[in-house]
């Protein structure tokens, strides 16, 4: 029964996404993005609510969500730490810091801890290639990081 | 023999006229502008090495091979993507290019399978070819680490390697093998217009996805193959490839499914048929096809095909395997031994739509000059008989007016009663890329049918109007059209004759036509269908596409006409882009009729009662041919029943199951001394025939198919008929054990004969056809190239005839004890009554025939989805599953009638067209229950056939 309800919950919210945004000049990446902001990643049973109503096919919006990494098809932990891998980061030691964070969490890239707290993404490139390596935690950015730096982050989100 | 050959040029041709100069590698070439170099360079002769780009799909430009180098411009371009220009100097071989392209194909190879030998592609793979067009020797990446190619990588699985999928029964998907050219996505997009595939995920995670990540066969794709065509390696292959190898010839033929009459080349390794591929070059389809035409050929070759003729004394004995000769000699003295006890009118013929115009010319000649009556008909009688009668009346000829190519400059479509992406595959693909590039669409039909929205495709208005209504909706567009003064003066005062014209402009006038005015008999909301009148009207060229929802009613033929009077209203007749045309359901429907299977005219349409046309073929043939018309296939049974009608000879149709009132059907073929029927199966009217004469497919004989836009295209034996017999050669013996004296030895006589005395047909000869590929009749010395568009300056008739249209509702009406409306129509994967494709694969999409109803209607009667339910209507009754669904408005229900266990016509009626007794298939009063399974006739029945079918010697040799 509870899982009927979600369901039906997510039929009538995605509906008055797609509703209010179908209008939009290339409607398709607002509405994915109001989907995964209001439920923390973008559903499979979305995705042909979303090709119904813009009249697409499942297959065009399944592409097109399977394109951008930052589209989740599951729901990520309650932080989500992304750790720069372009080429300045690395060269400036990123990897250290990512074998680092990978070993406090306990988890690979893309993998989320048992206990939902972090969700650990590598990203090419924050653009702050300056301040390397570089990392966001949450949506704000940090530069300069080294051990300590990273340590900390970490106890901010208290692994 | 060797392959037909095929030169992919690439990409698209340009259409433009305007023409452009440039040179590539020192050749002058002179292209329309708007052609890619790619293409450009082929044309010179010269072949741009290349994988993303085939000419089916429009140019990508993402595999970087096919680079150029062009003097003045920097860098290396694509020569799919980049347009030639005037003086243009190209270079398609540099030192430059070599290395580019040597350095793309080891990246590719680096990532593929390296087992070519054992592959199914092996000898027809782009790739192989492409490593060896840019000498290719060595790949320095090596094959280890990532890839998609091997299941277990070091001691691991390997993530990123995904099984093959088998789902679909005709063709597989490798993803091993795949290099992510997105030939099959465009294919999917482009050509068919489904949408079904897409390019998961990006970079070296891309691959190719049905739906959401799933398999082929649960996804929305439609197995019309497109992709499996476009696929340069062996990751969409053929499984026939797989089983068998390589084609080593081909032939070209048409296809022996619906009215579309694609164009296939048959390609064979010896006479064993390996795939069916559309041929680029057949003017029905261009190069396209569907999962019937390309993949459904399985049944030729089932076991339950009937290999030798059969006699039986009583239709409850069983049956008993005889010669040929045995079997023509029996058939012969049955014929003339009922004839002398019971009249000359006593027997009679049904000619094939599925068979060629060969055959179906000497079935009728048979029956006329053998038989000496006019009791001939075919099964159009139960299909556009109505379309034959309406358009002849209004423009003079019995069919549509344009060709297939027209819909690509069309500008507003109306569909009525036909649902082109079901019935219709290939010209609905057409018509679909049509309505991408902007075109607007109507649909009149009481069903949500897949064109009123699909991806990329949604009706500008559709009116779903209640069954049996439509003359009243089409005249209440005239209505408009005329009182809002958007009629075409000009073209009518021109093309038509004035005054009946004034005189139907006033009767469509009246206020009683108005939308308003008749919303609550149709059901369709005034504003909408105000709206689509003014569209057509003023929205260009104006097309109007329909199917036997409009003839299968007791009003078809007045539908048609009113149709007629839409088209001359807004002068939408007569050029490219506009006209009436209606979609045959069979592949030689159109065909049989030309042929002369009715029972009151000659071939081309000419009435037997005149004398003139009689007396051409009584002198060839040397009769006197009866100038009263004869008996219609419903006066054949009425006449069984009274006792006058006793002997039928049937080819190639199945009329117990695809006639109307199945128990009339039964009880006039029981009242038969003599039923005679030709088919490839022991179909349902071979329940009660008392010979059997084995049929042969089309892939085993020669002859020509008329498709739906008049084009009679050739049909070519690839093997040897494996009953001994193709049927026009049975149809002579059985004539020659009549004693006539026929002496053809090939097809191509028979056609000199049609075009001797035919003025339609004058100039079509094999010679001719081989010629120019195809040609659409007229074809004579006025329209030495046959004709396109027909009534380009004039109609056939003379002046356009405008017709009274009164919408009379049919006697059928529902009522307290039967409240809904059944109407009844088709699905892709199966085929008419099935006899072909419930023999195939196909029955993996569509394994019986459901009952559409609203979930409203639903709920009211308690039935659940799935649930066995009781259909009844005045006639008769019987049982199948229930489908819940918003497709059909409440008050209506929708089967389709592919099974013959599902028997939908034990319950529609015997009400029928006023003019051609066309029967009102598509209307019936009927009631729903809930039931426990089938019903007491189905299983009567069941029995009966289980019976009827035995056959002795196969019993024996079994025991």
């Amino acid at each position: 029964m509870d899982r009927h309800h979600v369901s039906s919950d997510l039929a009538t919210s995605v509906a008055e996404i797609v509703s209010d945004m179908k209008h939009l000049e290339g409607p398709l990446l607002p509405i994915l993005h109001a989907v995964q902001h209001a439920f923390g990643h973008v559903p499979n049973e979305a995705v042909p609510m979303i090709a119904t109503g813009l009249n697409l096919s499942r297959a065009e919006v399944h592409g097109v969500v399977t394109f951008y990494h930052d589209y989740r098809s599951l729901p990520a932990g309650r932080h989500v730490l992304k750790l720069c891998r372009a080429e300045a980061c690395q060269a400036m030691g990123g990897d250290r810091l990512g074998d680092r964070a990978k070993n406090r969490l306990g988890i690979d890239f893309h993998q989320t801890t048992a206990d939902g707290a972090v969700t650990l993404e590598p990203v090419f490139c924050l653009g702050l290639c300056s301040t390397a390596p570089a990392a966001m935690l949450d949506g704000a950015v940090h530069g300069r990081l080294d051990t300590e730096g990273l340590d900390t982050l970490l106890a901010e989100v208290g692994a | 023999m060797l392959l037909v050959p095929e030169t992919d040029f690439g990409t698209p041709a340009s259409r433009a006229e305007k023409l452009v100069t440039l040179t590539i590698d020192g050749r002058e070439i002179t292209v329309p502008e708007g052609t890619s170099i790619m293409r450009a360079s082929m044309e010179a002769g010269i072949q741009v090495p290349k994988l993303c780009a085939t000419d089916m799909v429009d140019a990508f430009g993402s595999c970087r091979l096919c680079l150029i180098e062009i003097d003045g411009r920097n860098g290396t371009p694509a020569s799919c993507t980049t347009p030639v220009v005037p003086g243009l100097v190209v270079h398609t071989q540099t030192a430059r290019l070599k290395d580019i392209r040597k350095g793309v194909m080891e990246l590719y190879i680096s990532d593929h399978p390296l087992d070519c030998l054992t592959c199914a592609a092996n000898g027809d793979c782009e790739l192989q070819d492409m490593a060896g067009a840019v000498g290719l020797r060595d790949v320095r990446y090596g094959y280890d680490g990532d890839n998609h190619v091997k299941a277990r990588d070091g001691d691991g699985t390997n993530a990123r390697w995904m099984p093959k999928d088998e789902s679909n029964p005709y063709f597989t998907y490798d993803p091993s093998k795949c290099i992510v050219c997105s030939r099959c996505v465009r294919a999917c997009e482009e050509v068919q217009g489904t949408f079904a595939l897409t390019i998961e995920g990006r970079g070296f995670d891309s691959r190719v996805s049905p739906g959401q990540h799933e398999d082929f066969l649960s996804s929305e794709c439609v197995s019309c193959g497109a992709c499996v065509q476009a696929c340069p390696t062996a990751t969409l292959t053929e499984k026939s490839v797989i089983a068998i190898g390589q084609p080593e010839h081909s032939v070209v033929t048409t296809c022996a499914y619906c009215g579309v009459g694609c164009s296939f080349k048959a390609e064979m390794r010896g006479e064993e048929l390996v795939r069916m591929v559309p041929w680029k070059d057949g003017q029905a389809n261009r190069g396209h096809s569907c999962v019937k035409g390309r993949f459904a050929y399985g049944y030729s070759t089932h076991k339950e095909r009937i290999l030798n003729p059969m006699i039986r004394e009583k239709v409850t004995d069983p049956w008993r395997e005889v010669s040929w000769e045995e079997a023509l000699a029996h058939t012969a003295a049955e014929f003339r031994r009922i004839q002398y006890q019971y009249g000359r009118e006593s027997i009679g013929g049904i000619t094939s739509s599925r068979c060629t115009n060969e055959e179906t010319y000497l079935v009728q000649k048979l029956i006329r000059a053998g038989f000496r009556n006019n009791n001939v008909d075919t099964c159009a009688r139960v299909c556009h008989s109505p379309t034959g009668y309406g358009l002849g009346q209004a423009f003079g000829t019995s069919a549509g007016t344009q060709n297939f190519d027209s819909v690509e400059q069309t500008d507003v479509v109306i569909v009525i009663g036909a649902n082109p992406t079901d019935g219709h595959p290939v010209f609905g693909s057409r018509l679909k890329k049509r309505l991408r590039q902007g075109a607007k669409l109507i649909v009149i039909d009481p069903r949500r049918i897949d064109l009123v929205r699909s991806p990329h495709v949604e009706a500008a208005f559709h009116l779903p109007l209640r069954p049996g209504t439509n003359v009243a909706v089409v005249t209440a567009l005239a209505h408009v059209i005329v009182t809002e003064g958007l009629c075409d003066e000009n073209f009518i005062r021109t093309r038509c004759d004035w005054s009946e014209f004034e005189d139907w402009a006033g009767f469509v006038s009246e206020e009683r036509h108005s939308p308003e005015a008749t919303e609550a008999l149709t059901g369709v909301p005034a504003d909408a269908l105000r709206g689509a009148a003014r569209l057509f009207a003023t929205g260009g060229n104006g097309s109007i596409y329909y199917g036997l929802g409009v003839t299968e009613h007791s009003q078809g033929s007045t539908t048609v006409m009113a149709i007629a009077n839409l088209a001359m209203a807004t002068g939408n007749i007569g050029r490219p882009g506009v006209g009436v045309n209606p979609l045959r359901g069979q592949n030689n429907v159109q065909g049989s009729c030309d042929m002369g299977s009715f029972p009151h005219e000659l071939p081309g349409y000419r009435h037997v009662s005149d004398d003139a046309t009689r007396d051409i073929f009584e002198k060839l043939w040397g009769v006197t041919i009866s100038d009263e018309p004869g008996l219609r296939i419903p006066n054949m049974l009425d006449a069984a029943v009274d006792g006058s009608f006793k002997g039928l000879y049937i080819q190639g149709e199945d009329i117990l199951q695809s006639d109307p009132d199945t128990k009339h059907v039964a009880a006039g073929l029981a009242a038969m001394e003599c039923v005679v029927v030709q088919d490839l199966f022991l179909n349902e009217t071979a329940n009660y025939a008392h010979v059997f004469l084995p049929g042969s497919t089309f892939l085993e004989k020669d002859g020509t198919f008329t498709n739906a836009e008049r084009r009679i295209n050739r049909v070519r034996k690839v093997m040897t008929p494996r009953n001994g017999y193709a049927d026009w050669e049975v149809t002579q013996n059985l004539a020659r054990a009549m004693g006539l004296s026929w002496t053809y030895t090939h097809p191509s006589q028979i056609m000199d004969e049609i075009a001797a005395t035919t003025p339609s047909f004058a100039k079509v000869s094999y010679a001719y056809l081989e010629e120019k590929g195809s040609v659409q009749w007229p074809c004579n010395e006025a329209a030495p190239e046959g004709s396109p568009i027909m009534h380009v300056d004039g109609f056939v008739r003379g002046k356009g005839k405008f017709i009274r249209t009164e919408y009379v509702a049919t006697d059928e009406k529902t009522g307290p004890r039967f409240p809904l409306l059944l109407t009844t129509g088709r699905i892709l994967s199966q085929y008419n009554v099935g006899a072909q494709t419930r023999r195939t694969e196909n029955v993996v999409w569509h394994e019986e025939d459901r009952l559409e109803i609203h979930p409203h209607d639903a709920e009211l009667r308690g039935i659940r989805d799935g649930d066995w339910v009781r259909l009844a209507s005045r006639s008769g009754d019987t049982t199948l599953r229930a489908l819940i669904t918003d497709r059909v408005a409440t008050g209506v229900v929708y089967t389709t009638f592919h099974h013959p266990t599902t028997q939908a016509n034990v319950i529609t009626t015997d009400f029928s067209d006023w003019a051609t007794n066309c029967p009102e298939y598509k209307v019936t009063a009927v009631q729903i229950s809930p039931s426990n399974g089938p019903s007491e006739w189905q299983a009567e029945y069941e029995d009966q056939a289980r019976q009827s079918r035995r056959i002795a010697a196969k019993l024996e040799a079994a025991e």
